[in-house]
């Protein structure tokens, strides 16, 4: 790779990132050239995002060094990665809706006269800019006029108007249309022949196959291999991205499976209005949804939930039709959702660990003529923290106060005093550490063992490897494919997840 | 990590109430040193009875307030049944049942207007009831030309609700007598602590305030509850409205009640509800309206010649109240 070396704008050299203890990103080497396309792939959580990070000076690094044109650098922060030519187009856009295109491609350096901002000379450069990336659009109009896909071209003409050499995109595709990512494929070989170099995120692997010059592979936070362009084959790649042991950390209690608990036939989610999703799940079965991100694990469960009602077929829960409206619907069913997000959606933080856990339960169980029945609630809340092992924690302290991983046993917590038939978890343990993982994991064999249906969307392959029975896998809102445990393996799932996987319809499996 | 044994200065309402209370208790100390009438019965029955009518405006600011909401036409609400009341009464001749219906009706309106507007259409509650606030008093000036409303002789047994008396004791130098507005405060005091304690609505506003989103996602009609959280403080607008022009006997639509939607939300604040949502107790917010009271009082009698500046006063103690309070909180708690 020597030989190359004099090519290189951007290098990073043995870069690693802990937080808090745990690895992140070890050891890690690449090189960007000047006019390449350096795609990054990985699955969820081997390192990609904390390695833009750390290149386009978001994040510093724990050990190893940056290099621009062969000098050593650090980035304290992103106005310094940016002066020295490094941008970062995120995932998010980082970009005020509320304002103008124009102010926000020079938002921060406002070209100005007597210390007021020239609002022509930016049209004139914006409009200069914004045509060179054949996007015809007035600089005054509001940003959020555009559609994503126009406002990412905002963004990259922002990076170019700062000169930018290197291109960070975060899964730039994620949430375009074909049209618009076609686009963006143009706009970005442009920017190869103006001599830019551009690191790409993506999980889209046939795009990384159109696209890459080359492509680095990361698993687990270490790197993995590196494809010159001639070696550029999606088998190779997946192959690279998984082979990896399926830990022991799973302790697996048989449970043989019950009646059918819920059943979706033709259900088509908000989200995703044109797929029609089939499937059951029966009573003690622990069924994982895997899928990439943006794949609808998530309005797949909220839709069941009625958090967002679905719009079209039905759900049959118990042997009742009942496709719900809302979340109390779905409670009174006997489906509950422990959410992705626990501190918006999950906790009233600032609300005692008690209250948290009697809150849904109130309703049906622990109210006298719409009285609270506070012994109830005391006992309840009692039972609960024991059952859940919720320790160091005071029933009156707010929640707030708790670790994540008891936070996350108190949203459990709130549910299984509702005694449910389905639970519905999503991204059960991100974020907690590994001794709450193992106990969430032992509660849901527990839980299934006691015949509750479990249904839970994870990011985490080992844990979809792990838990699951059978296995949903999504792609883009549709069920692309059914897989029981004993087919299970980790390259199936992937080749399902990024769309060359079965493509027939599932069949709704007999109960 | 922190102490297991449950510490009720750590619980938030129990420091909330004593610090207020200790508030009250410095007011009442340094007037009552200053000035010899404070301590009079007849000041001291002056006072009850103002607490109990800002109480009651305070207690529907407090509902409102915990789920993390706002109501800015209080004191509109209040001119709004002060003066329809004796108008329907003397000038349209209704009878004294279907005047109180009216005039009842109207604030619950009122409130499920605020709810289902701020709800439904998800506009700010800011907003809305900032409109209220216009609106109400200019429709109360038009309905009675801007004329000044009152009872003149009449209904003495109507007003006896707001200006009668029960006398406790009747020694020879200390006759208090308790205005029977207080035993009105007291009921619905009591039954406010209720709703917010016991009741699973009173829960369900506290976790609304808290997190919406949260509350949603744990099957609370959140829409349900906001509305009927501002028809409780419309409705209790409505009653204060009531009791003050049978206490005054003269509502002059361009001004009366004018300002007391901030003394309410400034009791309710003081008495430990976050603006936030999803804090707040009612014994609090009554003694913040007490201390709103006392102060106004003591003013009064310590120092008359700063009446004219009495706003920068009561806005200068309110706020470094709550100065002392944060901080003293953050130095308690380390954050």
């Amino acid at each position: 790779m020597a030989s190359s070396a004099t090519n290189s704008v951007l290098e990073a050299c043995g870069v690693g990132k802990q937080f808090g203890g745990v690895s992140a990103l070890k050891d890690v080497s690449l090189q960007v050239r000047r006019g390449e396309v350096l795609a990054v792939v990985g699955e969820n959580g081997a390192g990609k995002s904390t390695l833009m990070k750390i290149l386009a000076g978001v994040i510093q690094p724990s050990e190893g060094s940056l290099q621009v044109d062969g000098g050593h650098v650090t980035f304290s922060s992103v106005e310094q990665a940016l002066l020295m030519g490094v941008a970062l187009i995120h995932q998010e856009l980082n970009l005020a809706p509320n304002l103008d295109i124009g102010a926000n491609i020079f938002l921060g350096r406002e070209p100005s006269r007597f210390g007021l901002i020239s609002k022509r000379k930016i049209a004139a450069e914006a409009t200069q800019l914004l045509a060179s990336l054949g996007l015809d659009v007035s600089p005054y109009a509001r940003l959020d006029s555009l559609s994503i896909g126009r406002q990412q071209l905002v963004e990259i003409a922002k990076a170019l108007s700062i000169n930018a050499r290197v291109l960070i995109m975060d899964e730039p595709t994620s949430s375009l249309s074909q049209q618009e990512a076609n686009r963006l494929y143009d706009v970005i070989r442009q920017l190869k022949d103006r001599d830019v170099g551009i690191v790409y995120i993506s999980h889209r692997l046939q795009e990384v196959v159109d696209l890459a010059d080359r492509v680095v592979v990361l698993r687990d936070g270490e790197f993995v291999g590196e494809l010159e362009q001639t070696q550029i084959d999606r088998d190779r790649i997946v192959r690279m991205m998984v082979g990896r042991d399926v830990s022991q950390f799973y302790q697996r209690t048989p449970h043989p499976p019950g009646n059918t608990a819920i059943v979706a036939r033709r259900l088509r989610t908000a989200a995703f209005p044109r797929e029609q999703l089939d499937f059951s799940v029966r009573a003690g079965e622990i069924v994982g949804v895997a899928g990439l991100v943006g794949a609808g694990r998530t309005e797949l469960l909220t839709t069941l939930f009625g958090v967002t009602p679905a719009v079209g077929g039905s759900l049959t829960i118990a042997g009742q039709e009942l496709t719900p409206r809302n979340p109390a619907e779905a409670i009174r069913a006997g489906v509950v959702l422990a959410p992705e997000d626990r501190r918006s959606t999950g906790l009233m933080l600032t609300l005692s660990v008690e209250r948290n856990l009697s809150l849904a339960s109130l309703r049906n169980k622990l109210n006298v003529y719409g009285f609270i029945r506070g012994r109830g609630e005391s006992e309840l809340c009692r039972q609960t923290m024991d059952q859940l092992e919720i320790k160091s924690a005071h029933p009156r302290w707010p929640v707030r106060w708790l670790s994540g991983g008891n936070q996350q046993k108190v949203v459990l917590g709130k549910w299984l005093a509702t005694q449910p038939s389905v639970l519905l978890l999503d991204e059960p343990t991100r974020g907690i550490d590994i001794g709450s993982k193992s106990e969430i994991y032992r509660l849901m064999h527990e839980l299934a063992g006691q015949g509750v249906a479990i249904v839970f969307a994870s990011s985490d392959m080992e844990e979809i490897l792990g838990l699951s029975d059978r296995v949903l896998v999504m792609h883009q809102g549709r069920m692309a494919g059914e897989v029981e445990r004993e087919q299970l393996s980790e390259e199936l799932i992937l080749q399902m997840a990024i769309g060359h996987g079965s493509q027939k319809p599932v069949e709704p499996a007999a109960s | 990590m922190r102490s297991h044994r449950f510490n009720p200065l750590n619980s938030i309402e129990g420091s909330k109430i004593l610090g207020i209370s200790c508030l009250l208790l410095a007011i009442g100390i340094y007037t009552t040193l200053s000035t010899d009438r404070f301590l009079l019965a007849g000041n001291l029955e002056n006072i009850v009875h103002r607490t109990a009518l800002f109480g009651i405006l305070s207690i529907g600011a407090a509902f409102v307030i915990i789920t993390g909401g706002i109501d800015l036409s209080i004191g509109s609400v209040v001119c709004l049944t002060g003066v329809l009341l004796p108008y329907l009464l003397t000038q349209c001749q209704w009878p004294i049942a279907a005047a109180l219906a009216a005039v009842g009706g109207l604030s619950i309106a009122v409130g499920a207007f605020h709810g289902i507007m701020i709800t439904k259409l998800r506009l700010q509650p800011f907003v809305v009831t900032l409109c209220g606030l216009l609106l109400y008093r200019g429709v109360a000036r038009g309905i009675t030309s801007d004329q000044s409303q009152g009872f003149g002789t009449a209904f003495k047994g109507l007003r006896t609700l707001a200006t009668g008396h029960m006398r406790l004791f009747s020694g020879d130098d200390f006759n208090f007598r308790l205005p029977a507005t207080a035993l009105i405060l007291i009921v619905v005091a009591l039954a406010a602590m209720v709703i917010l304690n016991k009741t699973v609505f009173g829960r369900y506003l506290l976790a609304i305030g808290s997190n919406p989103e949260a509350a949603k996602y744990s099957g609370i009609n959140v829409d349900r509850a906001t509305v009927a959280a501002y028809i409780l403080c419309s409705t209790l607008a409505g009653l204060g409205g009531v009791l003050f022009v049978l206490d005054i006997n003269a509502a002059q639509p361009s001004d009366f009640g004018n300002f007391y939607e901030l003394y309410a939300i400034a009791a309710a604040v003081l008495g430990g509800c976050s603006l936030r949502g999803g804090e707040g107790n009612i014994a609090g917010v009554v003694v913040g309206a007490a201390v709103m009271v006392v102060l106004s009082n003591a003013i009064n009698l310590v120092h008359p010649q700063y009446q004219n500046i009495e706003f920068a006063i009561i806005g200068g103690v309110i706020l470094a109240g709550v100065t002392a309070d944060a901080l003293i909180r953050r130095i308690l708690k380390g954050y």
